[in-house]
């Protein structure tokens, strides 16, 4: 499972020219940073870390706080249109990206955010499979609990906050490792809205890289390898909760 | 993977749970519904005008020809008729479906044996774990890029080796069924720890007396396994398999960057042909046909599953 891993490792740290002649080695022979530093001076690497971090976490943000909210009120309030407005947000899952994109982009235009952060965030603030989990997780919290906060005196807000919340942890834990994840690695519809090679995002350098400098695999696997990191850190901060949120939330 | 949705899907929608509540007829019930639609207005509000409006302009779109520059033309259901006589339309058509009949069996076995084997007090166990999701949580260019560099058919490593072992090298870039071939070992490693963690969370909730009860039975494991196991993992197995089918459906990524649907349209999925004709041809028409034809299929793949399903229900 992690030989493809452990081979872009080998080949991050090896010179240039080792890889392709010679027999195979499964060290490097004479390990360099080179490739890194390469991959840093062919287009700017550094900006496009910070772009994909800001729209991760932002679009993180918003959309964890959405769909908690909205998963709540799936669960928890009866009224009129419930069940519409859930079978309609789940039913929006087998929609592809690229199915809607070009009316998508034709809007995102229309609004003029081409080349801005906001272009990629907003569209994908609402989630329905992020919604579906949360109404699933909420539904197993007893409606006594609510009822008691309820009467004493919290209002809407307040019972959401400080009750459903912390009763929460593993769903949120889930929702965030997701979120990012998806966020991060998000290419198709960045590499749509960013023309700006300012603006571009580590997944959409990573494929250019890739077409003007293919050959330089060592700089290519050594950028793969760097672009990974951050959603490793998310992803072991929070892997306890995962396997138990996922169960909670009625995945099975 | 990095589509908006997971693209995962309704599992069987839970029963609405009216009887379990306690009635709640308080005076202030349509304060309750103002504030349940007040908390879900900003989700609805994304949903209708970045998911829902395009979805319906979509439908509009594929009746004009447009290029997104300059006005555009009504005409009708021409797109649909070139559609239909489009090899490369077809082409993709077969692609997709070929790709989740190999991808999705293959990663729901594999996850399922992974699932089984760590599912059992053990040391590096949630190591183990960590190391089958990786995988899944690498974007899909860094998945594509290294696949090219392991799958490069003169100097890459999986090639090297083989012509080591004295066999010949697999033309995984040249040729059509390589091409699909090293797409679809690559897209089977990176589903492999999803599955397993949806049965492991499947066999977490399996009741130990079952076993137990068939052990002392005299079954073996095989018989257990077959017998137990596999039919009390259903609803999990169908959500995977429409999962994973509907994941096949939106597969762009791994395409784009490791093939980009090539050689000739060996690899071409509808999706990297629908963003091709919309992007890169600029026929922005005829890529909303394709995508009204790639939703359609989807829709009906999932009412034909949501059939069975009833079905299923009913038969129990």
């Amino acid at each position: 499972m992690l030989f493809p891993l452990y081979w872009m490792v080998v080949t991050a740290f090896s010179g240039q020219g080792s890889l392709t002649s010679g027999p195979l080695r499964w060290f490097p022979e004479n390990p360099t940073l080179d490739g890194f530093r390469r991959a840093f001076e062919l287009l700017p690497f550094g900006s496009f870390f910070v772009n994909s971090l800001a729209i991760a976490l932002v679009a993180m943000a918003l959309s964890v706080t959405l769909n908690l909210m909205a998963g709540y009120v799936l669960a928890k309030y009866r009224f009129r249109g419930r069940q519409a407005v859930f079978v309609v947000i789940v039913s929006t899952l087998m929609i592809p990206v690229q199915v809607v994109m070009v009316p998508q982009f034709q809007l995102v235009a229309g609004l003029g955010w081409i080349d801005s952060y906001w272009a990629v965030i907003v569209p994908r603030a609402a989630e329905a499979f992020g919604i579906f989990l949360c109404r699933q997780f909420m539904l197993a919290i007893p409606d006594e609990i609510l009822e008691a906060a309820r009467m004493d005196g919290a209002g809407h807000l307040r019972v959401f906050w400080s009750v459903v919340l912390p009763m929460c942890r593993p769903l949120i834990a889930v929702l965030v490792i997701l979120t990012f994840m998806y966020r991060w690695n998000e290419f198709a519809w960045p590499l749509i809205v960013l023309n700006d090679q300012q603006l571009f995002t580590v997944p959409i350098g990573l494929a250019f890289l890739q077409g003007e400098y293919g050959t330089d695999y060592p700089a290519l696997m050594g950028m793969a390898l760097l672009s990974t990191l951050p959603v490793l850190v998310v992803f072991a901060l929070f892997q306890k909760q995962f396997v138990e949120g996922v169960a909670r939330s009625g995945l099975r | 993977m990095t589509t908006t949705a997971p693209a995962a899907v309704t599992a069987p929608l839970p029963e609405d749970d009216e009887e379990q509540r306690p009635t709640r007829k308080r005076r202030g019930a349509w304060k309750d519904s103002a504030a349940a639609w007040a908390m879900l207005s900003p989700n609805l509000l994304v949903f209708g005008l970045f998911l829902l409006l395009p979805l319906l302009a979509t439908f509009w779109l594929s009746l004009y020809s447009s290029s997104g520059f300059g006005p555009r033309e009504f005409i009708g259901f021409e797109n649909y008729s070139e559609l239909f006589g489009d090899d490369t339309f077809w082409r993709a058509t077969l692609n997709t479906g070929v790709y989740a009949l190999l991808t999705v069996p293959v990663s729901l076995v594999l996850g399922l044996g992974v699932a089984l084997a760590i599912n059992r007090p053990m040391r590096g166990r949630g190591l183990l774990r960590g190391i089958y999701y990786v995988p899944y949580v690498i974007s899909g260019v860094v998945i594509a890029v290294a696949g090219r560099w392991v799958f490069n058919e003169n100097v890459g490593v999986v090639n090297r080796l083989l012509r080591g072992a004295g066999l010949d090298g697999v033309p995984w870039q040249s040729d059509g069924v390589g091409a699909m071939a090293s797409l679809v070992l690559i897209s089977v490693w990176t589903k492999i720890g999803f599955c397993m963690v949806v049965y492991l969370a499947g066999l977490q909730s399996i009741p130990t007396e079952y076993l137990e009860a068939a052990q002392m039975d005299g079954a073996g494991r095989w018989t257990r396994l077959r017998h137990v196991i596999v039919p009390l993992l259903k609803p999990t197995t169908v959500f995977l398999v429409v999962l994973g089918v509907i994941e096949s459906f939106q597969v762009f990524d791994i395409v784009y960057v490791l093939t980009g649907g090539g050689p000739g349209n060996a690899t071409e999925m509808l999706v990297t042909y629908a963003y091709a004709e919309g992007f890169d041809a600029r026929r922005q028409g005829y890529a909303a046909t394709i995508g009204v034809v790639t939703y359609l299929l989807i829709a009906v793949l999932t009412a034909l599953w949501w059939r069975r399903q009833k079905a299923t229900e009913a038969d129990q």
